[in-house]
């Protein structure tokens, strides 16, 4: 246990390590630089102004002293200033984070538990009735793009229906307190949920089906039908037990895609968490914001992953180490 | 179950992904001018003019022309991508597996760290500082979609660098070069074969995505750019957006019922044991 957590230490270190270089290659590889971007944006600048900027920035050392300052100052936790929003980049990043961890929060957990029911209901006759319906309508909630199913979804039950809020979080104009405010923010949270809802469920639904055909096949279920366990027990117990390893082998993995998925998600829906930030930062050319969403979401990346470790350890005692099974397909 | 080619879903696949094929081919020929030229009057409509069928969009183009010219894009990017990420990936993972230690720890490490990274943030990150053309699209969403085939191949390179007719080749004096290509890697197609058709299905997905925000090609007409545009008039003329979205669906979804049947015709492990469960 002691040398799994050292193990993941360590890789976290890695993460931010890697993640900050990666992103000062591409600081790099842009043409111009932040004295470049100040200058523009203030309008006219003289040269020693420019110079005395570089001087200040630390820009006319060489590459390989600025990577290294650059390193030093992430790993004290000094994520950089953003001239885009005029905030620090933490506070910023801090700020943003809550919206997209209860977008992604609500629909990554209703995606696993009605994914797993349904993929059990379906790999319990193959090839049944069910299992066609089931699986059909999987494959076509995997195969819809997401900004396309948030539009649709707006078409129908926000435009025609009027339903559902197609926009932000809140009701601004309304100034609801207390539990009014938490009811109008879970109504905004419907359409953006269920759209990645739809997406990720479907890709819980083909894994876990999967694994259950392939575990009600293996011996131990034998046994247990063999000893007289009812049906129930066979098939939630044992057999799900074992099947619930490669779904969350998917979760881990997965948990990098997500942030990438609530980028056109919050897109669409005008949703102001850490995917909408991060584009902005892309089309401001806003890198220091840009890096702190990455290194984010690469430390929730490393704890997921420890977290699926531990889980995965508790269903299956022969699991000691942190080598895990290959991934069953590549998500978007 | 029944043989992989009397399934229904792989006529549906195949046949779907055919008629986009089809499509992309006589583009030029059916719909010879610029699809991103005016044709007629904006917000037609389908089905209202026989000259435009699928109706024209909220600046008067045809979508049917649009969607034609769209399907190239879309597989062009599809499979070109799909091929570098396929490239990359075999020779990172068959690298890593073959001569394992050190260099496998590199490698894994480097492949691991790419896994934290989210995909589709690097994707548009690179076709942003690149500036959107087809070419860097197709580059970046390449560049960060192989680690799923590495992990695939480096595990397939692991167990049969073991196998007997590999030491019996190394037993004749066969070099790395040949043993990784003549002698491992035709042992280890199946994984990736299947993984590719999912791949070629991720890149058209995230193609789209990419120019629905913006960063696709400026001088191609793309579904993704349609949907972005559609979503201006969502109100007035939904079907603007739907329809190339359609376009995308039946594309992806072709090409993931191919995946499935490849998946199911491959893998030895789902014949068997199959009876009840």
């Amino acid at each position: 246990m002691l040398q799994r957590i050292l193990w993941r230490a360590l890789q976290l270190l890695g993460v931010v390590l890697a993640t900050a270089v990666l992103n000062f290659a591409l600081l790099k590889a842009l043409p111009g630089d932040l004295v470049d971007v100040i200058a523009s944006e203030s309008g006219s600048v003289s040269a020693e102004y420019v110079a005395e900027l570089r001087q200040l920035y630390g820009l006319e050392r060489s590459a390989a002293a600025q990577l290294v300052s650059y390193v030093g100052r992430v790993l004290q936790g000094d994520l950089g200033y953003s001239f885009r929003f005029g905030e620090p980049v933490l506070a910023l990043v801090l700020q943003r984070l809550p919206a997209t961890l209860s977008l992604v929060g609500v629909a990554l957990t209703v995606s696993v538990l009605v994914g797993v029911l349904l993929g059990v209901a379906a790999a319990r006759r193959p090839h049944g009735l069910a299992d066609a319906l089931i699986s059909s309508a999987a494959t076509l909630g995997y195969s819809a793009p997401m900004f396309w199913t948030a539009l649709m979804l707006i078409v129908l039950f926000g435009v025609r229906l009027e339903w559902f809020p197609i926009a932000g979080v809140r009701d601004i104009s309304a100034g609801y307190q207390g539990w009014r405010l938490l009811l109008d923010q879970a109504w905004h949270l419907v359409l953006p949920a269920l759209t990645l809802s739809i997406y990720y469920l479907a890709v819980y639904v083909r894994l876990t089906r999967a694994a259950m055909i392939e575990s009600l096949a293996e011996d131990f279920v034998r046994t247990a039908r063999a000893k007289g366990a009812p049906e129930r027990t066979v098939v939630w117990r044992h057999a799900l037990r074992h099947a619930l390893l490669p779904v969350l082998t998917m979760l881990g993995l997965q948990s990098s895609a997500l942030l990438g998925g609530s980028i056109v998600v919050e897109t669409v829906f005008a949703w102001p968490g850490l995917g909408q930030l991060s584009f902005e930062a892309i089309k401001s050319r806003d890198l220091p914001v840009l890096l702190g969403v990455l290194l984010f979401s690469g430390v929730l990346v490393v704890l997921v992953n420890a977290l699926v470790d531990v889980l995965q350890a508790r269903l299956d005692p022969r699991i000691r180490v942190t080598h895990r099974a290959p991934a069953q397909g590549v998500p978007a | 179950m029944k043989a992989w080619y009397l399934q229904p879903a792989a006529w549906l696949g195949a046949s779907l992904l055919l008629l986009v094929g089809l499509a992309a081919l006589l583009a030029g020929h059916l719909y010879p001018g610029d699809p991103l030229d005016m044709v007629g009057v904006p917000y037609v409509w389908p089905g209202r003019q026989a000259d435009t069928p699928l109706g024209t969009d909220l600046m008067g183009r045809d979508l049917a022309a649009g969607l034609a010219h769209g399907a190239r894009v879309s597989l062009l990017v599809g499979f070109s991508s799909a091929l570098i990420a396929v490239v990359i990936g075999v020779l990172v993972g068959a690298v890593s597996g073959f001569y394992r230690g050190r260099v496998d720890a590199v490698l894994s490490r480097i492949t691991e760290f790419f896994q934290t990274i989210p995909a589709f943030l690097l994707a548009i990150i690179l076709v942003a500082v690149l500036k959107p053309s087809l070419g860097t699209i197709v580059l970046a969403l390449g560049v960060t979609s192989w680690t799923g085939v590495a992990r695939l191949v480096r595990a397939e390179f692991l167990t049969l660098r073991e196998r007997e007719f590999v030491k019996a080749s190394v037993a004749l004096g066969a070099g790395d070069l040949h043993l990784i290509f003549r002698e491992i890697l035709p042992n280890a197609w199946t994984p990736v074969i299947v993984s590719t058709a999912l791949l070629v299905a991720n890149a058209i997905l995230s193609e789209a995505g990419l120019s629905f925000l913006g960063l696709g090609d400026p001088n191609v007409v793309s579904w993704g750019s349609m949907i972005g545009l559609g979503r201006d008039a969502l109100r007035t003329g939904w079907y603007m957006t739907a329809l190339p979205g359609l376009a995308v669906v039946l594309t992806v979804l072709s090409l993931n019922l191919l995946s499935d049947v490849l998946h199911a015709a491959l893998n030895p492990r789902l014949s068997r044991g199959r009876g009840r469960g």
